[in-house]
This record gives structure tokens, C-alpha cells and sequence, in this order.
């Protein structure tokens, strides 16, 4: 199976548009997930700062936003992408549903993360006179990293394969190429390589976090 | 007197919970004075743990007030209450280190929440690590500690912010019993040559006897009884204190026959023989059931269990002999704890 030079250079923006879609929306899903997230640990009512009906309506809202499919909120959503930056289409255009999508899903794995701490650390940081936002600075975020790492790994991986769907709407990246040589034109040596690539993607995202995770945990000795 | 460093006052503290209302504490008055080792001892679930949560405002007692230094801490707005808990130090059981953070760098975290420089925090981290024995360990991470030297790391990171007060919650439970005795000893140091007013909570006699000069006997949410450890030990007066201090002595009593006595050394009669004396003196034989005796605070304390001969007129010349002589006794009966 060869490639003319044509093919390869799609296939090179392809890589680069997943590669952009998939950081400026993981990017701006952290940026709402994890504030998010810690709200979500600190206002349960064993956390920091007790604010059940808080935790409750966000809680719902996340999962409401969990809950529908994301294809149907590509479709929702991208009336709002126009709105924003003028076009529906494009890679561009997918970082606002990638967005709306994974930040929630985001909230939820910082704060699978964040309830990993022990109590009794929180306890000491209190004792020691830690103010709410001390806590969650000094003790929660860096003892949580490690979980923080493999979480934001998981995060990634799963926006990639979102992006993969924004094919069908009209978005771009290597997603869009496996959909568009494989599903419609049915060229299926092009779409393997698409989906190769998507898997080596994953890959990588994957021992990134991975190690990155496991470099910096002081809990192995 | 001067004024106690810690006053609690009725205070009482009733947990909602979805079965109801549990009550863990109920109508504790405590004073502890500046500089004392004071012991906090009950049984599990009696609300040690609860008790000493509520010194340092971690748990907000439903009654009463707690005071540190004459002030109330349910009157202080936050930022005073996070001061103030500055200036009490608490260690616990599970030691609390933060596991991604260098034993250095954990008995900074305190004065990094004040704001102190740097350099000067580690510099102080560094004075304390030598307190502690620890001083070629500074580098090293919690994982790679054992207990005691994890506990000896979080007593120094207790005391950076150079408190008045340390609060120990069952902080030897989790060691053996070397390690045990050599924490002890650290606390007891810290708090002579530091003056650090320690209280430690704990369901260990042991723990008592070790280091503490006062004790406070706490028994299903209540106060049972409170003094000098010394005292309590010769002669504790609430049931639970005799269960927690007589321990097996106090279910020996159980055959019989005639009567039994307990004798009980308060330190002053056991430099002498007083049993062989009773016995020469009388000329009656009297049978030893139990005996145990202890050295608290230097002097030996302990009691010991006595069966009188059947012979009333023999029993209570043993018993005129023993008030003659100004020895503590008591009779114990088949169904005394
Ligand atoms: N957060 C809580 N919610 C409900 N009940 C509680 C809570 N904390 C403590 N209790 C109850 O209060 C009582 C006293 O508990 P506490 O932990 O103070 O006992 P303790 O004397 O420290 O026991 P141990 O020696 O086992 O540590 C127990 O009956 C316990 O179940
Ligand atoms: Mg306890």
C-alpha cells in the first residue's frame, strides 16, 4: 500500500488538527472540570467546606451534560460554535462541543481523583490552622497528582476519540479521514491508517500520563 | 492558681446521624494547667477521640464552650480560630505525613500556611529534625520511614510553629512497645525542656503511668473521674477506673470462702514487709490470692489481694493490725470489680 504525496500531506493535517482539537479542548476542559471537580469534593458533606445544595445541583447538571450523547450535542452545540467563531465546521468549530462535553466528564475524574486523599491528612492540615483554599493548594492537588496524572491521561484519551466523531459533522483531523475514506468511499487501506493512528495516539497519551504519573510519586519507594 | 491553658465547660457533643442523634460527649468540665502531661483514658468508644477534637474546634461541640487562654474558641471568626490551632500541635495514630512531600519539607507545610520565609523554615525544620533524632532523614520521603520515625517527623512538625499545647490522639497505638516507650519519652522531654502542655489520649494504662501527671478517666460519654495519676492508681474510686486499673485484680475475687481484702501501696509501705509484719505480729497465716505493683512516677505503687483466715477473731486482729498500722485497706466481696 503506497501513498502519493498528496494523501500523505492529508494525512499530516490530519494529525495536526486531532493534535490542536484534542489540546485546546482538553485544555479548556481542565480549565472548567477541575475547578469544578474540587468544588464537587470540598462541598459534600465530609468535605472542606459542607454545601450540600451546591453539591447537589452540581452534581445533577454534571450529570445531565454526562448524559447526552455526544453526536447529539455536536448538533446541539455547534449553532453555538457558529455563534462564537463564525463557522460550524472546521476543527475549530469542534473545540466548543469537545469542550461542553469533556468538561463535566473532567469534573467527574478530578473529583474520582481528589476523593482518593486520606482524611486524616486534611485533619492535620486543619489542625496546623490550614485555611480551605491551603488545603486544597498545599494538600489535596499535590498529594492527588499522581491520580491526578492517570485521571488527565484518561481524560485525553477519551477527548481523542471524541474528536474522532466530529468527523461525521463536518470537523476535521485524522478521525474525519478514517470517516470520510472509510465510511463514505469505503477505501478501506486509508481508513486503517487513520485508525492506526488514532491508536497510537492513544498510546502515547496513555505512558505519557503514566509515567508521568508514576515519576513523580514519592508513595514508591 | 493561675489561669488553666485549656478550660472546658459542660461542654457536650451530639452527632446527627441518619439512625438519629448519637451522643458522644456529655457535661465535661476539664481544666489543664500550663506545663502538665495530662491523660485522657477510656475505653474504645467512650469519646476520647471526640473529646480531644473538640480542644482544637476540629469537631464544634453542640454544648458548652471550650477556652484557650481564657478565650472561648465557638467566639472566634475563622482567621482567630486558624491562629489559635497554630498554637496547639496535633499528632495522631495513622501520623498524617503528606506522602509527596520530604520529611523536610512536611515539617515546613506548617509554617508555610503562616507565611514564614523559606529559609527560615527549613532552618527551623532543620533545629527540629535534630530535636526529634531525625537529622539524616530530612531528605527522605514518608514511604521510606517507619512508624515511630514517621511519628517522630509529625511530633516535629507539630512543634514548628512553636505551640503551647500538643494534642496526642492514641499516638502510640500504631507502635510496638519499644517505640512506643521511646515516643513517650520524646514527649515527655519536649514537654520539660519546652514547656509544651501535652495531652494524650490513649486507652493504654501503660501510656498513663509513662508520662502523665494528671488523668481523666472518661467512660461512655462522661467524665468518671479526674486526678493525679498517682492517686488514681492507688485508689481509683469509679468502677471503670478499677476496671482499667485493677484490671485482672479485680476479677480474682471470685472464689471465696472467707473474707478478702484488698491491701493497697501507696507508695510508702513498700519498703517494708508489711505482709510477713501482719503475719508475725498476729500469728495467723493469711493467704496472698493476687499482687502487683508498679513504679509510677518513681514510687512504687500497687495493691494486692489478701484471704483472711476462716476464723473471725484471727480476721480481725489481721484487720485491727493493718489500721494500727495505718495501711489502706478494703474488703472486696464476691461480686467487686
Ligand atoms: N462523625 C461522627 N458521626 C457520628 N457518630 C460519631 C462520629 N464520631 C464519633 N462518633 C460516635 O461517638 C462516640 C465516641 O467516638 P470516639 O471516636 O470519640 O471514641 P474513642 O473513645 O476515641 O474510641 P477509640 O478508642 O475506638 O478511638 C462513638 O459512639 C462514635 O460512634
Ligand atoms: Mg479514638
Amino acid at each position: 500500500m503506497t501513498f502519493d504525496a498528496a494523501t500523505i500531506q492529508m494525512l499530516k493535517t490530519g494529525i495536526w488538527e486531532t493534535f490542536y482539537m484534542v489540546f485546546l479542548s482538553s485544555l479548556l476542559a481542565y480549565v472548567i472540570g477541575l475547578p469544578l471537580g474540587i468544588v464537587l469534593v470540598c462541598t459534600d458533606t465530609d468535605g472542606i467546606h459542607p454545601m450540600p445544595a451546591v453539591q447537589k445541583i452540581l452534581g445533577t447538571v454534571i450529570n445531565l451534560l454526562r448524559s447526552v450523547p455526544f453526536l447529539i450535542l455536536l448538533f446541539i452545540v455547534l449553532p453555538l460554535s457558529k455563534m462564537v467563531i463564525g463557522t460550524r465546521i472546521g476543527s475549530p468549530a469542534m473545540v466548543i462541543p469537545l469542550t461542553i462535553a469533556a468538561g463535566p466528564y473532567v469534573a467527574r475524574v478530578v473529583e474520582s481523583s481528589l476523593r482518593e486523599i486520606d482524611g486524616g491528612v486534611v485533619e492535620a492540615a486543619k489542625s496546623m490552622g490550614a485555611s480551605d483554599w491551603q488545603i486544597i493548594w498545599k494538600v489535596l492537588l499535590p498529594e492527588c497528582r499522581p491520580s491526578l496524572l492517570v485521571g488527565g491521561a484518561l481524560a485525553v484519551t477519551t477527548i481523542l476519540s471524541y474528536s474522532a466523531m466530529a468527523g461525521f459533522v463536518g470537523g476535521g483531523g485524522v478521525g474525519a479521514i478514517a470517516i470520510n475514506y472509510g465510511y463514505y468511499r469505503y477505501e478501506a487501506g486509508l481508513m486503517w491508517v487513520s485508525v492506526v493512528l488514532l491508536v497510537v495516539m492513544v498510546q502515547i497519551i496513555q505512558e505519557i500520563g503514566m509515567r508521568m504519573s508514576r515519576k513523580g510519586d514519592k508513595r514508591i519507594r | 492558681m493561675e489561669q488553666p491553658i485549656i478550660q472546658i465547660k459542660g461542654l457536650g457533643k451530639e452527632f446527627q446521624t441518619t439512625e438519629g442523634k448519637v451522643r458522644a460527649l456529655g457535661d465535661i468540665n476539664l481544666d489543664i494547667q500550663s506545663g502538665e502531661v495530662f491523660g485522657i483514658i477510656g475505653l474504645s468508644g467512650a469519646g476520647k477521640s471526640t473529646l480531644v477534637r473538640c480542644i482544637n474546634f476540629l469537631e464544634v461541640p453542640t454544648e458548652g464552650e471550650v477556652l484557650f487562654e481564657g478565650e472561648s474558641l465557638g467566639s472566634m471568626n475563622p482567621a482567630r480560630l486558624r491562629r489559635t490551632r497554630q498554637s496547639m500541635g496535633m499528632i495522631f495514630q495513622q501520623f498524617n505525613l503528606l506522602a509527596q512531600r520530604s520529611v523536610v519539607r512536611n515539617i515546613c507545610f506548617p509554617l508555610e500556611l503562616t507565611g514564614t520565609p523559606k529559609s527560615e523554615a527549613k532552618k527551623r525544620a532543620m533545629e527540629l529534625l535534630k530535636t526529634v533524632g531525625l537529622e539524616d532523614k530530612a531528605g527522605a520521603y514518608p514511604a521510606q520511614l517507619s512508624g515511630g520515625q514517621k511519628q517522630r517527623v509529625a511530633i516535629a512538625r507539630a512543634l514548628a510553629t512553636n505551640p503551647k499545647v500538643i494534642l496526642c490522639d492514641e499516638a502510640t497505638s500504631a507502635l510496638d512497645p519499644n517505640t512506643t516507650k521511646s515516643i513517650l519519652g520524646l514527649l515527655k522531654e519536649i514537654n520539660k525542656t519546652m514547656g509544651v502542655t501535652v495531652i494524650v489520649i490513649t486507652h493504654e494504662m501503660a501510656v498513663i503511668e509513662a508520662i502523665c501527671d494528671r488523668v481523666a478517666i472518661i467512660d461512655k460519654s462522661q467524665i468518671a473521674e479526674v486526678g493525679k495519676v498517682s492517686e488514681i492508681f492507688s485508689e481509683p474510686k469509679s468502677k471503670i477506673g478499677r476496671q482499667l486499673i485493677l484490671g485482672d485484680a479485680a476479677r480474682q475475687v471470685k472464689f471465696g470462702g472467707s473474707r478478702q481484702i484488698r491491701i493497697i501501696f501507696d507508695g510508702r509501705e513498700s519498703t517494708e514487709p508489711v505482709i510477713s509484719n501482719m503475719v508475725l505480729a498476729c500469728k495467723t497465716p493469711v493467704n496472698i490470692m493476687y499482687a502487683q505493683t508498679r513504679d509510677v512516677g518513681g514510687t512504687a505503687m500497687g495493691q494486692m489481694i489478701v484471704q483472711l483466715p476462716g476464723d473471725e477473731a484471727e480476721a480481725d486482729r489481721a484487720l485491727r493490725y493493718l489500721e494500727t498500722s495505718k495501711i489502706p485497706y478494703e474488703e472486696v466481696t464476691e461480686h467487686d470489680i
